[in-house]
């Protein structure tokens, strides 16, 4: 795999690139020859545009140059490129692109935008070179371009009955001139979008070949660790005689505040590592989170606060209420502990940086590459492999900047690799938050105030203002008020949104229940008062919200189903709509989560099979990490290291999941995030319905309602 | 350091080593068998599951000087090229995600099936369960394992 794509850089190199260059990709000259992963069999293919190339045997070879994260973007590109092109789809080879700002752009997995950035560019890749190829059998065959077809492949000229394949005409195609605007197919027409298609790295994943960046080895390289301080902490001295004498370690050497070992293999790594005699001091405050459960309360009711969003007067709203209704949330500190740890190849040499590695941001990896070593950013190459999870972790190039120091610092190629305990311990971490809700109800039940409060550890803006039920409210304050820590915080999948959804959803569960009304109802409700009356902006579109709430209500038959108590959520983030609805039966005196049922419109489903996954995993996710995860701090230090301690939900405790999909021609958005949102709260307000006690923090397996549940 | 010289997927192997260097880092270091899986180092998730003498072990934390004249199969050499029932199942299901679990579970599923050919949904769950899915493909999982058990896994 790895020669292939080297071989495709060389190649790519020598022909000049420079075929895309944002929307106009199209206007390129010159063909780009490569290498397609077919093997020896298949010859070079001719290129079309920075996408795509064809062989002559028909091997269509595409270039996927978002990061793979496991949102399945190197399936879900290429089929939209294929799409357009009329592909047969067993003759697509789908190889990673390296990072290359001149020919992509955003070349970043993160915050569901892919999709929707992508969308248009690549119909248009594989549109255009449909269109040369149709006009390449045109003029062979001498007839007018409007009277050929394409089908899996082929130029066909029905009334003649000729046809010639993609292969056969990919040369004399490449050598047209590029259309300047090509008609892209109807919605209706697609025959590969909304199929079920399989991950195109199965093959490899299932046989265990190097796909990931743990999996790079090169000869000569060294491994390396780090020890990094913990939260408030700065390196006093290290003694590292005896680690230096340790068999396999090559150099022990510290930079900044962190140590770093480096030797002939992990394990002898590993054990130098823990070897070390290292002494910190103290240099900031040293938290704990019994601290932070107490400063939540004092932030909560301080006096200044940054204001999101206000709408109308909160103050008169609730002085004039018939019923207040108000609670408070929490939710702790997460690792996002992918399965493969942070790792990375870097070698620094005089000439430049070769990177290897996974990263959902590769450019960013470059240029604070380029920035520390103070070069140009074009003396650094990436190259993306696989990633065995990242969940925001890796939008971050600090472990990419790690391997850079230490290959400098040893002169040599390294790949630098974190621990599980690292990964735990290294910070970055979801933001611990709380928040504070107050709602007005009038003596019929609307909710006519409404009030929010979040607060939270180096969370930034710990609210999305402008979400619903925002509009649908006369009198509306959000505010926030952020601590800043020496514990280090990051995207976390559905930043933000991982947690308010869950607090949002639960607290308008609480307000249905005051005022006397069913919770779908409630929401359908606010959604008809923002529609004929709304307030302030509207940032959510209300249709698209009414049509999941709709959809999840009949698919898992709402108030009608005896036996088991449901729980209702919805929630839009990253530009797509996901309703669900948890149901939970008590067994023992517990509450047992049965089955979760999820609605949802990302507009146009690409793949059924990776967008059924991507609900499914974002369900599991949230829910597993609403029962479970829980990252606590004793002065500065993480108290759970592994997954020993820090636990993760587990195949035995999954609930049925049902996946629906609004069906739409509306052009697609992102499913990497929005299902994950509204799953805690499905689970915790049919644990309401089914027990009369709410979960207001999280991990809910710390709650009463769980205790003596193992 | 010692020389150790091991059986894996029907070949021989030999490796200067120290003695207690984890059969993981063994293949993965010295031997380039790297479908076999680093994720926690404490035989918690799985991911790093390969059989010894047929039986389902946590590499990981299996020194490679306990090793001896045992017989050891890694994901590479469950099949020559993919066709192990449980790989074409995993194939069929479309399970993987990120996939960096997936070989873990592929070999604790090859194992559960060789000893128990069909399995009862409890007795999948009770084995699977040991083997963590951080982006959560369990209901693929689950069912792979129905469908490998319908193919004759030998």
């Amino acid at each position: 795999m790895t020669a292939t794509r080297r071989d495709f850089l060389k190649i790519a190199a020598a022909a000049g690139g420079g075929l895309l260059l944002g929307f106009n990709w199209a206007e390129s000259e010159a063909a780009t020859t490569v290498v397609n992963a077919a093997g020896a069999a298949a010859a070079p293919g001719v290129g079309f545009n920075s996408y795509l190339s064809i062989s002559p045997q028909g091997i269509i070879t595409i270039l996927s140059p978002n990061p793979e994260v496991g949102q399945g973007i190197k399936t879900a590109f290429p089929i939209i490129v294929a799409e357009e092109l009329d592909a047969d789809w067993t003759k697509v080879v789908v190889e990673q692109a390296p990072l290359d700002t001149k020919k992509f752009e955003r070349q970043v997995a993160g915050g569901s935008g892919s999709i929707p950035h992508s969308w248009e560019r690549l119909r248009k890749a594989g549109a255009t070179a449909r269109q040369m190829l149709t006009e390449a059998a045109a003029k062979r065959w001498n007839v007018p371009a409007a009277e050929c077809t394409t089908d899996k492949g082929y130029v066909l000229h029905t009334a003649s009955k000729r046809k010639l394949s993609y292969g056969e005409l990919a040369t004399e195609a490449s050598q047209l001139a590029v259309p300047a605007s090509v008609k892209l197919k109807d919605p209706n027409d697609f025959k590969l979008i909304g199929t079920t298609i399989k991950n195109v790295d199965n093959p490899k994943i299932l046989t265990g070949k190097p796909l990931f960046g743990l999996d790079f080895y090169r000869e000569g390289m060294l491994f390396a660790m780090i020890q990094r301080p913990a939260f408030g902490y700065k390196l006093k001295s290290v003694d590292s005689a005896a680690v230096k004498a340790m068999s396999g370690i090559v150099d022990v050497v510290t930079y900044d505040n962190n140590v770093a070992v480096v030797g002939k293999s992990t394990w002898q790594v590993k054990k130098a590592k823990d070897a070390l005699k290292i002494e910190w001091e103290k240099a900031d405050n040293l938290e704990s989170s019994t601290d932070h459960d107490r400063l939540f309360k004092e932030l909560l009711d301080k006096k200044e606060a940054t204001v999101r969003r206000k709408d109308g007067d909160v103050d008169a709203a609730f002085k004039s209420a018939a019923k207040v209704v108000s609670a408070e949330f929490q939710c702790p500190f997460l690792p996002h502990s992918p399965l493969e740890p942070m790792n990375f190849f870097a070698h620094v040499r005089p000439d430049g940086v070769e990177l290897v590695g996974p990263t959902q941001t590769p450019e960013l990896a470059r240029n604070e590459t380029a920035k520390l070593l103070g070069i140009s950013p074009d003396k650094v190459t990436v190259q993306l492999t696989r990633m065995g999870g990242g969940f925001g972790r890796r939008l971050k190039a600090d472990y990419v900047i790690e391997a850079v120091q230490v290959s400098k610092l040893v002169n040599a190629p390294v790949k630098l690799i974190w621990t599980r305990e690292d990964d735990m311990t290294g910070g970055s971490y979801r933001p611990a938050v709380r928040y504070r809700f107050e709602a007005a109800l009038d003596a019929q039940g609307n909710m006519v105030g409404y009030k929010l409060r979040g607060v939270g550890i180096n969370s930034g803006n710990s609210t999305r203002e402008d979400n619903f039920p925002a509009g649908a409210v006369e009198n509306l304050l959000i505010d926030s008020v952020e601590h800043k820590s020496p514990i280090t915080t990051g995207a976390w999948r559905a930043p933000i949104t991982n947690f308010l959804a869950f607090a949002e959803q639960s607290f308008l569960d609480e307000v249905a229940q005051a005022a006397g009304k069913d919770p779908v109802q409630f929401r359908l409700d606010l959604l008809a008062k923002a529609k004929q009356k709304p307030t302030g902006a509207i940032k959510y579109d209300i249709d698209r919200m009414r049509g999941v709430i709709e959809l999840a209500a009949e698919k898992a038959q709402w108030g009608k189903k005896k036996g088991v108590s449901q729980g209702f959520s919805v929630y839009f983030s990253h530009r797509s709509y996901v309703a669900q609805i948890g149901e939970v039966v008590m067994k023992q005196g517990k509450p047992v989560l049965q089955k979760v049922y999820a609605a949802a419109d990302c507009g146009v489903v690409i793949n059924q099979s990776g967008a059924r996954q991507q609900i499914t995993g974002c369900i599991v996710d949230g829910i597993g990490h609403a029962m479970y995860g829980n990252l606590t701090f004793k002065d500065g230090v993480p108290e759970q290291k592994n997954y020993d301690t820090y636990r993760l939900i587990r195949l035995s405790e999954i609930p049925q999941v049902e996946v629906h999909f609004v069906q739409n021609t509306i052009d697609p958005t992102g499913l990497g995030e929005p299902a994950l949102p509204p799953a805690g709260a499905a689970v915790a307000n049919a644990i309401f319905k089914a027990t009369g006690k709410r979960l207001r923090n999280q991990p809910f397996v710390e709650e009463d309602v769980f205790k003596g549940v193992s | 350091m010692s020389l150790f010289k091991l059986k894996i997927n029907g070949r021989d192997y030999q490796a200067d080593v120290d003695p207690d260097t984890p059969l993981l880092w063994v293949l993965r270091d010295n031997f380039g068998l790297v479908g076999t899986k680093y994720g926690c180092g404490i035989a918690q998730c799985g991911a790093c599951t390969v059989h010894l003498n047929g039986e389902a072990v946590r590499s990981c934390v299996m020194p490679v000087s306990a090793i001896g004249t045992g017989k050891v199969t890694t994901i590479e050499g469950l099949s020559k090229d993919g066709t192990h029932p449980v790989q074409q199942a995993w194939n069929e299901v479309d399970v993987p995600q990120c996939g960096y679990c997936q070989a873990g579970q592929i070999m604790t599923a090859a194992a559960l099936l060789k000893r128990t050919p069909k399995p009862t949904m409890e007795q999948i769950d009770a084995t699977m369960t040991g083997n963590l899915c951080r982006c959560g493909t369990y209901h693929r999982i689950r069912e792979a394992v129905k469908v490998a058990s319908t193919k004759g896994v030998k």
